[in-house]
C-alpha cells in the first residue's frame, strides 16, 4: 500500500489510492476478522501520518490491546499512541487492559503497557493507575523501573496531588548504578521539585549528597564506549543532574555550598570542542547563575560565555546569548564588557541569533551607553533586511523614548528612524515625537528645516512625510525665515513657494494614503495664512481636491477654499499655531487607553483638555476644532499631530456619547439637535458649542451619502443656524458655506426637532418634515425614550389635536421601551393644519404603559412647535 | 520536556510524528505546516533553533530528512540537539546506515525505536547498545509468535485435510 501511495504523482491520485484503501479497512473491520486486524492497523496508522481522518480505527487498537499476543498488542499501542490523544473518550476504555497488562508476567508487555501510559494517559487514567505504576518501582528489571519512573513524570503533571506517594521511590532511584534508571530518576526528581515543595525540602536534604557523587563519577570515570559520546561519557546524565541541582540550589545557601567544587571541576574540565561538551558547560553555566554561587565560579562562569559568544557555531552564540539575558541580572558590568560583541550579533545574517541579540542589547542600554548603540543600531537600520526592520525600529524608538535626556538628540534620532524605516514606525511613536517637537520651542525652527531637507530626499516613509507636513504647516515661517539656527546646521534657503511645493507633492502622491493628505491639506490651509503671497495657489491646490473620491478631502477641501475665500478676516486667528501639548497629557492618555478604560480615559482627558483651552480664549481655537472634526468623521486613527485633534477627539467622543442614545433610530436632523441641545445646558463654553455644532453637520453629512455634496450642505447646515443662539463663528462660518456653495435652500424648509415632552422618566422628540407643494401637511416623527431603569411594555401613545387639525397617526415601531435609553420607539403621524399659516399647531399627549405590570399614565401638552406649520 | 517530535522530509512530507502534549488533529496538521514552511527555507548555515509561539524548536538536517523536536523554552538546546543525534545513530544501527525510505516503509519500527528512547516527552536511556538490545529481543518475540502461528496453522490444516 504505502508503494502505491508513494506512486502517485498528484494529490488527487493519492486521495482515491487513501480512500480505496479505507474502504478496504472499514470492510475488514466490519467482517470482524483477526487476522488481518494488525495489517490494517498499521495502514491505517500510516494513512494517519498523511493528515487523513482514521477515527474508525480507533475500536480495533483497542481490540488488539485486548488480544493475547505480543505482536498484536505491540501494534495495538503503538496505534493507541498515533491514533489516539488523552481528551478521546475511547481511551477510558482501555484503563482496564493497561491494568491488567502492567500486571503481566511479560515485561515487554509491561514495558508497552507503561509506554503508552507514559505517553497518552490522562488525569482520570493517572488516578486509577498510579498504584500499579508505584508497585513497578519494586521489580527488579532496569528496563521497567525507568519506565516507571519517567511515567510517573507524567501523572504528576497530570495530578500534582499524587506526588507525595512518589517522593521516596523517586530519591532511592539514585541509588541505581544503571544509567538509564538514574537518569530517569533524576528527572523524576526534578518533576518532583516542580509540583511540590514538600518534595522539593525532602530532596534537598536527602539527595544533594548523592547528586554531587553521581556527577563526581560520571565526570571522572574512565572510557566507557557504551555511554560515550565525543569522548565525555553520558552528556546526557551529566545534563539532568545538573538541572536537578539548580532546582535544588536555588535559592538554599547550605546546598549551594555543597556544589561548588564539583560544579568548578565541571565548569573547567569539560571539553568545549564539541557539541555535547558545550551542552554541559551550557547547562552548567545556568546552574551556576541559578543558585548561590560562590563570586569566583560566577567569574567563571561569564568567562565561559564571553568563549561561547566569540565561536564560529551559531548555535553556540544563540545559547550564549540567551543566558547573557539571564546573567545581567546577576552581573551587568560581566556583561557590559561583551556588548560589542553582542551589538555584532545584531547583525548577523541569523533571524534567531539577531532577534536574541536585539533583546539583550535593549537590557545592556544604559545612561552611559545609550548615544553609541543608538548610533550604531540606526546604522544597521539604514542595510538591515525588511523584516528585520519592524522589530529594529520598534526597539531603537524605545531607547531612544526611555534615555532621552536632551530634546536634540532625541529629535535627531527619531529624525533618522523616520527616514531610514519611516514605513515601520507605528503611530505612537510619531505621535510622541510630535508631542515632543511641539514643546520645544527652541528646536522647532531647526525640526522643520531637518525635516525639510528629509523630505526632499526619502518622500517614500510615510511617518516621516506626516511628521514634516504637520511641522511644516505649524512652523512654515520659521522654515523660511531661518529662525533659531543652531551653530551645527548648515544654513538653507527656502522660498514660500518652495515650501507649498513639499506639501502639495505629499499631497498628490499616490502612495499617500488619507491621513497624510487630509493632514497635508490641513497644512496647505495654515501656509496660506503665513504666507500670504502664496494663498491664492494654495486656494487652488486645495479646490482641486474637491472632486476627491474621498468625502473626507472633499469636504475638507471645500471648507477651506471658503475659509480662504470668505474669512480673510478670521483666518489667521483660525489657523493660529497649535497650544503646546501637554506631554502630561499625552502620557496620561497613553496609559489611560492601553489597559481597555478607554471611555475613562477619555473623560479624564477631555477635562484636561478642555481645562488647557479655555485659558487660551476663544480666538485661537476654533481653527483647531473646526480642522479636528474633520478629522474625525473619516478616520478613527486619533491625529494629535494634525492640531491637538487628539485632544479635541476626546471631548467629540464624549458629545457623540449622548447622542445615539437619545437618537436611537430616528432621523438624522432630530438627534443632530437633540445632542445639541443636550449638551448646550451641559457645556455653555462657545468652545463646546462651536465643536458640537460643527459635529453635527459633520455626522449628519455623513449619513446622507445619497444627497449631493451641495445640497448636503445646505440642507444640513441651516437647522443648525436656527439654533445658533450660542454659536454665532461657526453657524456665520456655516451660513456662508451654505450660500458659496451656490445651492440656496429650496421652498421646503427644513424645521428644528423638539422635545414635545419629557417627564423624569420618559422623552418625547417630535422632527418635522413637509412635502413640498403641501405646507399644510405636516409629517412627525415621534421618538419615545425611556430614561428609567425599568422596561416599559404596553406602551402606547395617543395625542388630541384641535378641530382645525386633522391626525393621523401611523402604528409605533414597537410597544415596549428598553429602559435607561438603551433604545426608542419610533411612530409616524400625519398632521393636516386646515389653517395653515393662521394659527399655531398645538397638541395634547397620552401615555399609557406598564412598569412590573403595573399600569401608568402620563399626560402632557405641546405647545411650542416651531412657527409655520 | 518534549512537546512533540516531527520528522519531515526535504519536500515537506511528513514521515513520523510524535505528540507528548495533547494537540487536536486540527491543530497538528497547522503546526505541521507552519513548521515545515519555516524551517525548510532557512539557509545551512544558520542556527539550529527557532523560537515559535513561546516555544523552541530545535532542528537538525539528515541527507534528506529533518528531525525537529520542540521544547520548552528554558530547555537545553544543545542537549537536544544531542538527543536528535543519538536517536539518528540508534536508527542507523538498526536499519544498517538508514535512509528515508527505511522509515517509510518500517515506519512503525521507527516509532518502537522512539518509544524506547523517550517517554512522556522526556529521555530514557542514553545507551544505544540497550536501546538496539531491547528492540531486538521484542522484535525476536515478534518472530517466533509469527512462526507459532504459522506452524499451528499448518497443523490445522494437516489435521483438516
Amino acid at each position: 500500500m504505502i508503494r502505491a501511495i508513494r506512486a502517485c504523482k498528484t494529490a488527487a491520485e493519492e486521495r482515491g489510492v487513501v480512500r480505496k484503501e479505507c474502504a478496504a479497512i472499514r470492510a475488514a473491520i466490519s467482517e470482524n476478522d483477526p487476522d488481518y486486524r494488525h495489517r490494517n492497523l498499521a495502514k491505517l496508522m500510516f494513512i494517519h501520518m498523511l493528515g487523513y481522518p482514521t477515527h474508525f480505527g480507533q475500536m480495533e487498537c483497542l481490540k488488539l490491546i485486548a488480544s493475547a499476543g505480543f505482536p498484536e498488542k505491540r501494534i495495538g499501542y503503538l496505534g493507541l499512541m498515533l491514533l489516539l490523544d488523552e481528551r478521546q473518550e475511547v481511551l477510558m476504555l482501555v484503563t482496564n487492559s493497561l491494568k491488567q497488562d502492567l500486571n503481566h508476567s511479560n515485561q515487554y508487555i509491561v514495558g508497552l503497557a507503561i509506554c503508552a501510559l507514559g505517553n497518552i494517559c490522562s488525569a482520570e487514567m493517572a488516578r486509577d493507575l498510579a498504584p500499579e505504576v508505584e508497585r513497578l518501582f519494586q521489580t527488579r528489571d532496569p528496563n521497567i523501573k525507568k519506565k516507571a519512573a519517567l511515567c510517573s513524570i507524567r501523572i504528576i503533571r497530570k495530578v500534582p496531588d499524587l506526588s507525595e506517594n512518589f517522593m521516596s521511590p523517586a530519591a532511592s532511584l539514585l541509588k541505581e548504578k544503571h544509567h538509564g534508571v538514574l537518569i530517569a530518576g533524576v528527572q523524576l526528581c526534578t518533576e518532583l521539585c516542580k509540583a511540590s515543595a514538600e518534595a522539593l525540602d525532602y530532596l534537598r536534604k536527602n539527595c544533594t549528597e548523592v547528586l554531587v557523587r553521581i556527577l563526581k563519577d560520571v565526570s571522572n570515570s574512565p572510557y566507557a564506549p557504551e555511554y560515550d559520546i565525543a569522548g565525555i561519557t553520558d552528556p546526557f546524565l551529566h545534563i539532568r543532574v545538573l538541572r536537578l541541582m539548580r532546582t535544588l540550589g536555588q535559592g538554599d545557601a547550605d546546598s549551594s555550598d555543597f556544589m561548588n567544587d564539583i560544579l568548578a571541576q565541571v565548569a573547567t574540565k569539560t571539553e568545549s570542542n564539541k557539541n555535547a561538551g558545550n551542552a554541559i558547560l551550557y547547562e552548567c553555566v545556568e546552574t551556576i547563575m541559578g543558585i548561590e554561587a560562590t563570586s569566583g565560579l560566577r567569574v567563571l562562569a561569564i568567562n565561559i560565555l564571553g568563549r561561547f559568544l566569540s565561536n564560529r557555531d551559531n548555535n553556540i552564540r544563540y545559547v550564549a546569548l540567551n543566558i547573557l539575558m539571564k546573567a545581567i541580572a546577576v552581573d551587568a558590568q560581566a556583561v557590559q564588557r561583551h556588548r560589542a560583541t553582542i551589538l555584532e550579533c545584531v547583525k548577523d545574517s541569523d533571524a534567531s541569533i539577531r532577534k536574541r541579540a536585539l533583546e539583550l542589547v535593549f537590557l545592556l542600554v544604559n545612561d552611559t551607553n545609550v548615544k553609541p548603540i543608538t548610533k550604531d543600531l540606526i546604522e544597521y537600520l539604514e542595510v538591515s533586511d525588511q523584516e528585520f526592520k519592524g522589530d529594529l525600529t520598534v526597539k531603537i524608538c524605545l531607547i531612544v523614548e526611555k534615555f532621552s535626556h536632551e530634546k536634540l538628540w532625541y529629535i535627531d534620532q527619531m529624525l533618522k528612524v523616520l527616514i531610514e524605516a519611516g514605513n515601520f514606525v507605528k503611530d505612537e511613536i510619531w505621535h510622541a515625537l510630535v508631542v515632543v517637537i511641539s514643546n520645544a520651542p527652541d528646536l522647532h525652527g531647526y525640526t522643520v528645516r531637518s525635516l525639510y531637507k528629509a523630505l526632499q530626499n526619502s518622500c517614500e516613509q510615510e511617518s516621516l512625510v506626516r511628521v514634516a507636513v504637520w511641522c511644516i504647516g505649524e512652523y512654515g515661517e520659521l522654515l523660511i525665515n531661518n529662525v533659531g539656527v543652531l551653530d551645527v546646521e548648515e544654513p538653507i534657503t527656502v522660498t514660500e513657494s518652495d515650501a507649498v511645493d513639499v506639501v502639495e507633492i505629499s499631497l498628490k502622491r499616490h502612495s499617500s494614503d488619507i491621513t497624510t493628505r487630509a493632514m497635508s491639506l490641513i497644512a496647505l490651509l495654515k501656509l496660506s495664512s503665513r504666507f500670504p503671497p502664496c494663498s491664492e495657489r494654495i486656494r487652488e491646490i486645495i479646490i482641486q481636491q474637491k472632486g476627491s473620491l474621498v468625502l473626507e478631502l472633499q469636504q475638507r477641501s471645500l471648507e477651506f477654499n471658503a475659509i480662504i475665500q470668505k474669512h480673510q478676516n478670521i483666518k489667521s486667528s483660525l489657523v493660529e499655531r497649535m497650544p503646546v501639548l501637554e506631554e502630561s497629557a499625552y502620557h496620561n492618555k497613553k496609559a489611560a487607553s492601553a489597559p481597555g478604560n478607554l471611555s475613562e480615559g477619555k473623560t479624564r482627558q477631555a477635562t484636561a483638555a478642555a481645562s488647557l483651552k479655555l485659558p487660551n480664549g476663544v480666538a485661537k481655537t476654533p481653527a483647531a476644532p473646526l480642522v479636528d472634526l474633520l478629522d474625525l468623521n473619516s478616520d478613527d486613527i486619533p491625529q494629535p499631530s494634525s492640531s491637538g485633534g487628539d485632544f479635541l477627539h476626546d471631548l467629540l467622543g464624549i458629545g457623540l456619547a449622548p447622542s445615539p442614545s437619545s437618537a436611537g433610530g430616528g432621523a438624522m436632523s432630530s438627534s443632530g439637535v437633540d445632542a445639541l441641545l443636550d449638551l448646550l445646558s451641559i457645556g455653555e463654553t462657545p468652545v463646546q458649542n462651536d465643536l458640537l455644532a460643527s459635529n453635527i453637520v459633520s455626522t449628519s453629512q455623513d449619513k446622507l451619502p445619497s444627497i449631493s455634496p451641495l445640497e448636503r450642505l445646505s440642507s444640513v447646515s441651516s437647522p443648525v443656524s436656527l439654533q445658533s443662539t450660542g454659536a454665532a463663528p461657526v453657524v456665520d462660518l456655516l451660513g456662508s458655506l451654505s450660500t458659496n456653495s451656490s445651492a440656496p435652500a429650496d421652498g421646503s424648509s427644513v424645521y428644528p426637532s423638539i422635545v414635545a415632552y419629557q417627564s423624569d422618566s420618559l422623552k418625547i422628540m417630535f422632527s418635522f418634515s413637509k412635502q413640498p407643494g403641501n405646507p399644510q401637511t405636516t409629517v412627525i416623527q415621534a421618538t419615545y425614550t425611556n430614561m428609567s431603569s425599568n422596561v416599559y411594555t404596553d406602551f402606547l401613545f395617543q395625542a388630541a389635536v384641535p378641530k382645525f387639525v386633522q391626525l393621523k397617526l401611523d402604528p409605533g415601531s414597537s410597544n415596549i421601551l428598553p429602559s435607561s435609553g438603551n433604545g426608542s420607539i419610533t411612530q409616524r403621524m400625519v398632521i393636516t393644519n386646515t389653517q395653515h399659516g393662521q394659527r399655531a399647531l398645538a397638541m395634547r399627549l397620552r401615555i399609557s404603559y406598564k412598569v412590573d405590570n403595573q399600569d401608568k399614565m402620563e399626560q402632557g401638552q405641546v405647545n411650542n412647535f416651531p412657527a409655520g406649520l | 520536556m518534549i512537546h512533540f517530535v516531527l520528522l519531515i522530509s526535504r519536500q515537506g512530507k511528513v514521515r513520523l510524528t510524535k505528540w507528548y502534549s495533547p494537540y487536536s488533529q486540527k491543530e497538528r496538521s497547522k503546526v505541521i505546516r507552519e513548521l515545515s514552511g519555516v524551517i525548510l527555507s532557512r539557509g545551512p548555515k544558520l542556527c539550529n533553533f527557532i523560537e515559535w509561539r513561546g516555544y523552541k524548536v530545535v532542528y537538525k538536517r539528515y541527507a534528506s530528512l529533518y528531525f525537529c523536536m520542540c521544547i520548552d523554552a528554558d530547555d537545553n538546546e544543545l542537549e537536544v540537539l544531542e538527543i536528535i543525534h543519538h536517536f539518528v545513530e540508534i536508527l542507523d544501527r538498526y536499519f544498517g546506515s538508514v535512509c528515508e525510505l527505511d522509515l517509510i516503509f518500517n515506519f512503525h519500527k521507527a516509532y518502537y525505536i522512539l518509544d524506547e528512547i523517550l517517554i512522556a516527552g522526556e529521555l530514557q536511556e542514553s545507551s544505544k547498545k540497550t536501546v538496539t538490545r531491547l528492540i531486538a529481543a521484542q522484535d525476536s518475540l515478534v518472530e517466533t509468535a509469527k512462526e507459532q502461528a504459522s506452524s499451528i496453522s499448518n497443523m490445522i490444516a494437516q489435521a483438516t485435510k
